[in-house]
């Protein structure tokens, strides 16, 4: 079974996004740049499920600029097995990358796909369930435990109020959640192997795939400020300000 | 514009982020509600829909297909709906994100994530970076397809509605998917993202018993419900469906109490709308206390309990 992995290039988790004065958008200029960490969740769940022999080849996909082939050497690096960039230097929505990934899933036949819930630039949790939709396959999302089982994937997933398990028919689309495992780094050796491994690159017009947005951006801005109140020095103290308050009887 | 509202729905009563959605929902225009699930429980829902002030007619789909959500499923009961609607809302919850964008896509629409402010009838603001940034998007589709973030909205009255509530059929089951089971989060206390007081827990709380110690005594006494930060999930102290922030729940609540929760960019997204926040943390310089209105610089282990006795 091929296993179709996702990725993409998003802004470092750990980087403080900054608003442009023009509000025109996120400023990434000189900003690091990494993998979606639910991606790398994804990546971390194929290479298991490919080790345990549940799986036979990994690709990884990515969409964006030719710097995105960073992001998909990392994914080899992890163990994936070969790569595809889709190169556009436009910003593409969820659904334009659901109808692209749609084209690569109907050349490559994978049996499962796994990819983050979301994308912690946007934040849109969309491309699965939009990906499993266009392909007519089961959807499982915001996965914390992925087992093959013959012709099907058991997927527990988190769920508002608790842990849902659902059975889907494969080939099937799961996103990841945070508890799905813990990725691994990848070491020198496999990041000079990765560098060996076959990436090819193809654009949004061999699938012919319109990439044009439906969403316009109007403006982007800072969120409201909030402003810091006082700092009290005993618990009696405080009991006194929420009773103050009316938060406490 | 006719607006199609998908409810949900638990043990015959509505939940409160629909009600929420319904409001965001009759802001845009005329509100028709869908509510699918199995025959008796999905009946109550319905009635208690009928009731709910702006709601102009219930679509009622019980069948035993509906009855765990499955996407697949609701997704093909509601597509050839939206022939007749311009617009469909869901809440931003489990439930709505799962379903949403598998209709959106079959209607071949870019969806509106979390959507917090409703600009004009195309337009609305969201959070984009994990709320660093609100962006202002116009939608250029011939429909819209909505999930709506439930604490940015007041809720709707569940009463002074009269609607008409009309049985429908769907294509059933498709095939895909099945429901195995559930391990839901047994709780006594409210519900996480309608609580009025939250309780939320950090690192510091050293491990899982500490955390239950601690937390739980102060909000058990507070009627509160319980949170805890991403770091603290991460540390295996509670499970993630207790996370606050933005990779989990989105919580507003009168009273929010972070307790040794330094708090993370990820983590404030998701509990900054709260009306009053109390931060506990020993360390003076931690982040939370810039939005905190009430800090105290202590040390949680003698100063929780000691809160949780005297009030």
């Amino acid at each position: 079974m091929k296993i179709l992995v996702p990725v993409k290039r998003v802004i470092d988790y750990n980087v403080r996004p900054r608003v442009k004065p023009d509000g025109s958008g996120v400023d990434l200029a000189n900003v690091k740049m990494s993998m979606n960490p639910f991606d790398e969740i994804a990546v971390e769940e194929a290479v298991r499920l490919k080790e345990k022999g549940a799986a036979t080849e990994i690709i990884a996909v990515s969409i964006g600029p030719a710097k995105a082939s960073e992001t998909l050497r990392t994914a080899l690096a992890m163990g994936a097995d070969r790569a595809i960039l889709v190169e556009t230097k436009e910003v593409v929505e969820p659904l334009a990358i659901a109808k692209i990934l749609k084209a690569i899933f109907d050349e490559e036949q994978p049996g499962l796909v796994l990819m983050g819930k979301q994308a912690i630039d946007d934040d849109s949790n969309q491309t699965g369930q939009m990906l499993a939709a266009l392909t007519s396959r089961p959807q499982g999302t915001f996965a914390s435990k992925v087992e093959v089982e013959g012709d099907a994937v058991n997927v527990t997933r988190e769920v508002d109020g608790g842990l849902e398990t659902v059975r889907l028919q494969l080939p099937a689309i799961v996103t990841t959640d945070l508890r799905l495992n813990e990725p691994r780094y990848a070491s020198l050796p496999n990041i000079m192997k990765a560098k060996k491994k076959p990436l090819e690159t193809r654009t949004p017009t061999d699938f012919g795939v319109d990439i044009a947005p439906r969403l316009k951006v109007l403006k982007v801005e800072e969120p409201p400020v909030r402003q810091a109140g006082s700092v009290v020095g005993s618990v009696d103290e405080l009991i006194g300000k929420l009773k103050d308050l009316g938060v406490v009887a | 514009m006719k607006v199609l509202v998908l409810i949900e729905h638990g043990g015959g009563t509505l939940k409160d982020a629909s009600l929420a959605t319904i409001t965001a929902a009759a802001q845009l225009g005329q509100v028709h509600a869908i509510l699918a699930g199995e025959r008796d429980e999905a009946r109550q829902a319905a009635e208690a829909c009928a009731k709910v002030a702006g709601v102009e007619k219930v679509l009622l789909a019980a069948d035993a297909s509906y009855g765990q959500m499955l996407a697949e499923n609701v997704a093909a009961l509601i597509v050839p709906l939206m022939a007749e609607y311009d617009a469909l809302l869901c809440n931003a919850s489990s439930n709505g994100k799962n379903v949403a964008p598998r209709v959106a896509a079959l209607l071949d629409v870019m969806q509106l994530s979390d959507v917090i402010g409703i600009e004009g009838e195309r337009r609305f603001r969201r959070p984009i970076y994990a709320g660093n940034a609100i962006a202002t998007v116009e939608s250029t589709d011939p429909k819209l397809v909505i999930t709506v973030r439930g604490t940015a909205f007041a809720k709707a009255a569940d009463e002074g509605g009269s609607a008409s509530i009309e049985e429908i059929t769907g294509p059933g089951d498709q095939g895909l998917s099945t429901f195995v089971g559930c391990e839901e989060s047994h709780s006594e206390r409210p519900d996480l993202t309608s609580a009025k007081i939250v309780v939320s827990g950090g690192r510091a709380l050293k491990d899982a018993a500490t955390f239950e110690q601690v937390i739980v005594p102060l909000a058990d006494k507070l009627g509160a419900a319980v949170g805890a930060s991403r770091a603290a999930v991460d540390a295996g102290y509670i499970s993630n469906d207790y996370q606050v922030g933005q990779t989990g729940k989105i919580v507003a609540p009168e009273l929010y109490i972070a307790v040794g929760i330094s708090g993370a960019i990820q983590h404030l997204a998701g509990m900054k709308e709260a009306k009053t926040i109390v931060a506990i943390n020993k360390d003076a310089d931690a982040p939370i206390f810039q939005v905190a209105d009430i800090g105290l610089v202590a040390d949680l282990f003698q100063a929780v309990p000691e809160l949780t006795q005297k009030l």
